[in-house]
């Protein structure tokens, strides 16, 4: 779990990878050695304050330079809210997260469904299942071209998309997508915020953490943070 | 040392909330004859005379802007 300067909801993210059975390991954005962890969460906030575009500095961070690399050889990356912008910036994803259609900062509990459980991190949902977790952002409107958007689609790669009102503007509702590997996945929404009961609206976002968790098991018998 | 200006607008396919919302404004203001408002960035650099255009491409087409929904112009 890297904490950018502007970070807000690491430690959330933190919680959600030990209340899945993981062993959490904070690390810094100027960290270019990722301790060796077998997966890598990028949380939400507000990365280097947002300025220039969400995500654009945090980018150019150290230990973006490693998460990047890793992303290549199959190291699985979940980048949630800001995460996802950065993931977008840094090309690991296509498409890009503009402001808001209605200009206005949304925050709800939001039902989605899980469109694809061929990605490392919802390999645990049913497809299709439908689950609420919260929803919190200013520029969540997911853009791509024409073109992208086909790809995406014909290729299985939209992850998650919004169920009722279209909270942001997303083309064609996309909440997440992956990488054509299915290692790295980003969200808008925000799983970490839905792991318990006391304080969350459910718990249908732990299945993220445990759905990498549960291959890495599998794949390697290792330990996982 | 040279000045160079680097503009940065969003592409004209994709929605640009904040201009809808200062045409909005300009309305409000009770100004006529306004269609359409683009929101974009200006960037003034100040550079070494020998900085190749090639330098300032890459500097605008890797971090001034996001390619994927914005276009830039270089002035120097």
């Amino acid at each position: 779990m890297i904490t950018f300067p502007g970070s807000l909801d690491d430690r959330d993210a933190l919680r959600a990878i030990r209340l899945a059975g993981g062993e959490p390991v904070p690390l810094w954005h100027g960290d270019r050695d990722l301790a060796g962890v077998s997966a890598v969460v990028l949380p939400g906030g507000f990365s280097y304050g947002d300025y220039l575009r969400c995500g654009a500095i945090a980018r150019f961070s150290p230990a973006m330079q490693s998460v990047i690399e890793g992303a290549h050889d199959g190291l699985p990356v979940l980048g949630i809210c800001n995460g996802f912008q950065v993931l977008c910036e840094a090309h690991l994803l296509p498409g890009a997260l503009i402001r808001n259609d209605h200009r206005k900062f949304v925050c709800r509990d939001q039902r989605l469904r899980i469109e694809s459980n061929e990605t490392v991190w919802t390999r645990d949902y049913e497809p299709g299942q439908q689950i609420v977790v919260p929803l919190k952002n200013g520029e969540g409107g997911y853009v791509a071209d024409r073109r992208t958007l086909d790809e995406l689609e014909g290729e299985g790669r939209v992850v998650a998309r919004y169920l009722d009102d279209n909270p942001n503007g997303s083309y064609r509702n996309i909440a997440g997508i992956s990488n054509a590997d299915g290692n790295v996945v980003g969200l808008m929404p925000h799983p970490e915020h839905a792991v318990e009961d006391l304080t969350g609206p459910s718990t249908d976002g732990l299945t993220f953490f445990t759905s990498v968790l549960q291959k890495m098991m599998s794949s390697a018998g290792g330990t996982a943070a | 040392m040279a000045r160079v200006v680097v503009d940065v607008v969003m592409k004209p396919e994709i929605l640009d909330p904040q201009g809808q919302a200062i045409l909005g404004a300009l309305g409000r203001l009770g100004i006529q004859g306004v269609s359409s408002v683009r929101q974009g960035k200006h960037f003034e650099l100040e550079v070494e005379d020998g900085l190749s255009d090639e330098t300032l491409n890459q500097l605008a087409d890797t971090l001034l802007a996001n390619p994927v929904i914005e276009d830039f112009t270089i002035r120097r």
